[in-house]
């Protein structure tokens, strides 16, 4: 007899409710949308107005030294609402100052991805590499962005290539660091797999490797991003021409408080906003399966 | 004439460790049989495992597979990892298509390797999550596509280590049907490490029972005399499946017993 064929009978005593009668589908109540957005907006705005608040009063106090929100309202009211006016020279609004900056964050940032990616990869693959390198970058990261600044204007006598090298070499050293790590922690398991397909050479690298180590590269990527913003209003301000660091730097020499504090918040909201964009970046690129 | 798979005189000793974990171990499978390894944690089993499977040398005596002696791994002997190992950046299809672009490339045309990670699919019962990356999957899931995968490459010889070791009892339940099914189907050569004694005793040819280590090696070998197809609910009072069981309980509860319980 075929065991498997024999049908297993349901014990009578157990009942299948809801199986006959159409049972109502029980409506979970949920929050709504809106409800939700307030939830995660409402807080922080609350939490900005009462620093305001505290700010204005501080700021009214007779002998204070900063200017209260209301003033910087008031004084900078034509650089806030016009960030687009352009009088010739460095007479700009704060887009074109910002946007002076980014354009430098993006070229030192792009040849620090690059470079960085590149020289992570071989460090990663290559024990000689990474014996001979490592201990030299470990103690060249530790360099604080402004202090290549004389070399790299003596070396390059130009403001602008002096300024993007500040931005590549603050920004490569963490995008080394995290890919060559990423290379070197690509799982065993993953490494098995490969071994017994026999998947080798370039294709190994870019099939497994690569892939394994986005997440890792892209947290590098994303440390570089914010190193590269600190670094770029440091330096604008000591190499002077078009840019919000700079612009920062006149305003203090004109002693224009308010414009100042308008250009930090300014520089505040780019800075986050490369932040994220390079972590929207990495959550497209490794398609939400971080490690896992 | 040596077997199928032929593991002689297989010593494996690692280094700054004195003792080999494995010594002597002596093994022959035949083609088509479908043998589990089974002894207590650490005694060795994935060590053994891994050296048919060619990621790790042995230190003395060797592996002959059809005839030609192994070296280094290969798609001839396909692994099923405890952990499933899949890519995770990759659908299940695309890792399946990964190992078969990769190995059958000579032999199939692209059109046919995707008929054949199809059939593959559809062989593990997975045709419904190609799409799905194995974040997205269960356990269960993941261990399917990780044998799909490992059929795909066409092997000799199927290596699976714990494979079911990580799952829930009924999902574990429902693979070792689905196992048993394809072997049934393909008759494929298969060694399988276990620490299940219902599993080995269902699912096996023979069982293979190691001793416990330092210095494990091969201490009974017992024939499963169960016709096929067999089926888990009748099984459970046959007999002959009974003393199957109790032959293995009692080789590693009674004659070697856990060290590291025995020292608790
Ligand atoms: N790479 C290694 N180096 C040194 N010792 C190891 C290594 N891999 C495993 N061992 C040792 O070999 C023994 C057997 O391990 P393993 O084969 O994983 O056992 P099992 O799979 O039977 O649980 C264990 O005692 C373990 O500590
Ligand atoms: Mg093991």
């Amino acid at each position: 007899m075929n065991v498997q064929a024999k049908p297993v009978a349901a014990p009578a005593a157990v009942s299948t409710p809801g199986q006959g009668a159409k049972r109502p589908v029980p409506v979970i109540p949920q929050d709504s949308r809106l409800r939700k957005i307030a939830a995660e907006v409402l807080p922080p705005l609350l939490i900005l107005a009462v620093l305001l608040a505290v700010w204005e009063f501080a700021g009214r106090q007779p002998g204070a030294t900063l200017p209260a929100p209301s003033q910087v309202w008031t004084q900078s009211y034509d650089l806030i609402v016009n960030p687009f006016y352009d009088n010739g020279g460095l007479d700009k609004g704060l887009f074109w100052h910002l946007s002076a900056s980014l354009t430098r964050v993006f070229m030192g940032f792009s040849i620090a991805a690059v470079v960085g990616i590149a020289t992570g990869l071989l460090i990663g693959t290559s024990t000689f590499a990474m014996r001979g390198l490592d201990p030299i970058f470990q103690v060249l990261r530790t360099i604080p962005p402004l202090a290549w600044l004389p070399l790299s204007l003596a070396a390059f006598r130009e403001a602008q290539p002096s300024a993007i090298f500040v931005i590549f070499i603050t920004s490569v050293w963490p995008i080394i660091i995290n890919t060559s790590v990423g290379v070197r922690n690509v799982p065993q398991d993953y490494r098995n797999v490969a071994a017994v397909i026999r998947l080798r050479g370039p294709a190994y690298f870019l099939k497994v490797v690569l892939p394994a180590a986005a997440p890792y590269i892209f947290t590098g990527l994303r440390i570089g991003i914010g190193l590269s913003w600190l670094a770029i209003i440091a330096a604008e301000m000591l190499i002077g021409g078009v840019g919000i660091g700079f612009f920062v730097w006149d305003a203090w020499n004109s002693s224009n408080l308010t414009d100042i504090i308008v250009a930090l918040v300014y520089v505040g909201l780019v800075g986050f906003a490369l932040d994220r964009l390079v972590a929207l970046v990495g959550r497209l690129v490794t398609r939400g399966t971080m490690a896992n | 004439m040596p077997a199928f798979l032929d593991i002689s005189r297989l010593t494996i000793a690692f280094p700054r460790s004195p003792v080999p974990v494995l010594s002597d171990v002596e093994l022959a499978i035949e083609k088509g049989e479908f043998v589990a390894v089974i002894g207590h944690s650490g005694c060795g089993k994935s060590t053994m495992l891994n050296v048919v499977a060619g990621l790790l040398e042995p230190t003395l005596g060797g592996v002959v597979l059809d005839g030609r002696e192994i070296s280094g791994p290969g798609p001839d002997r396909a692994v099923v990892f405890q952990n499933h190992s899949l890519l995770p950046w990759l659908t299940c299809y695309e890792n399946i298509k990964l190992a078969v672009d990769q190995t059958l490339r000579g032999s199939m045309s692209r059109k046919e390797r995707h008929e054949w990670i199809l059939h593959n699919l559809a062989l593990v019962r997975m045709t419904h999550a190609k799409d799905k990356r194995p974040h997205e999957i269960s356990g269960g899931m993941k261990q399917r596509i990780g044998i799909g995968r490992a059929l795909a490459m066409k092997p000799k010889v199927l290596l699976m280590d714990e494979p079911f070791g990580a799952l829930d009892a009924l999902t574990r339940a429902h693979l070792q049907d689905q196992v048993m099914q394809i072997h049934a189907e393909l008759g494929m050569t298969t060694m399988m490490i276990t620490h299940d004694v219902d599993e080995a005793v269902l699912l096996s040819d023979r069982i293979v029972m190691l001793t416990n280590g330092p210095n494990a090696h091969v201490g009974e070998i017992l024939h499963v005399d169960l016709p096929r197809p067999r089926d888990r609910l009748a099984l459970a009072n046959d007999p002959r499946f009974i003393n199957a069981r109790a032959a293995v309980l009692e080789f590693l509860h009674a004659r070697h017993a856990n060290p590291a319980l025995e020292a608790a």
